[in-house]
């Protein structure tokens, strides 16, 4: 299990190509990336703040519980802080099990709780000013499903 | 006790951490205490339910105790992923 909370750029492809690498009781990997999204076309950069001496162990408790849960072989999670151009990969979720449908439903579960908590907050600063994004009522709704 | 602030309500109080010396005996009533002193902490604490609060790392309660608490932190709904 992997968790990293950095600055720096990574390469998505190239962590899915080392994730979980050389193992043969592995039968599926999922992967989710998420990105910086411009949906106005006036986004300059999105900021990200963290709180560094609870952002690890607030991730590695998630990862914890999705382990607990479904029978996985591998997780990797990272995430990114400061400020990202649009375009850029902010984080990433991979998961590694024997089949399928725990690779899919544990990083869905992980998506669910890293957006709603993990002790990150997103800033967008557009040409019109600088606004702290929000949290929606449908990101804690989706914690209920599990 | 070190309270930190995160987001808005660090940009609201003007400041990302400081040194409090409390007798509060929950969060809530540290709360009333912050809100006391002036008003930029009254303007960052006017909505509760738009905050949240940690306690020693861990996400807490408002009206969780404070006894052997070395830090908190006030942080809008956490938006990752």
């Amino acid at each position: 299990m992997i968790v990293r909370v950095q600055s720096d750029v990574f390469d998505a492809g190239a962590e899915l190509n080392s994730f979980a690498q050389g193992r043969h009781d592995i039968g599926a990997v999922v992967s989710f990336t998420g990105v910086v999204r411009d949906t106005k076309g006036d986004l300059q950069e999105m900021l990200i703040e963290h709180y560094p001496g609870m952002t690890q162990g607030a991730i590695s408790k998630i990862v914890q519980e999705a382990v607990q849960r479904w029978d996985l072989a591998d997780v990797l999670v990272i995430h990114r802080y400061g400020p990202l151009k649009p375009g850029a990969p902010i984080m990433m979720v991979a998961t590694a099990s024997a089949h399928r449908a725990a690779a899919f439903e544990a990083a869905d579960f992980l998506m669910d709780y890293l957006k709603s908590r993990a002790p990150f907050w997103k800033k967008e600063i557009t040409n019109d000013g600088a606004a702290w994004v929000s949290a929606k009522d449908a990101d804690e709704d989706a914690l209920n499903r599990w | 006790m070190n309270v930190v602030y995160f987001a808005w309500v660090r940009e609201r109080i003007g400041l990302p951490q400081e040194t409090v010396t409390s007798d509060a005996a929950t969060v809530n009533d540290l709360i009333v205490e912050l809100i006391a002193r002036e008003e930029r902490y009254a303007a960052a604490f006017a909505d509760i339910s738009a905050l949240r609060v940690a306690l020693d790392q861990e996400l807490s309660d408002f009206d969780a105790s404070l006894a052997g608490v070395r830090e908190v932190a006030f942080f809008p709904p956490m938006t990752g992923g």
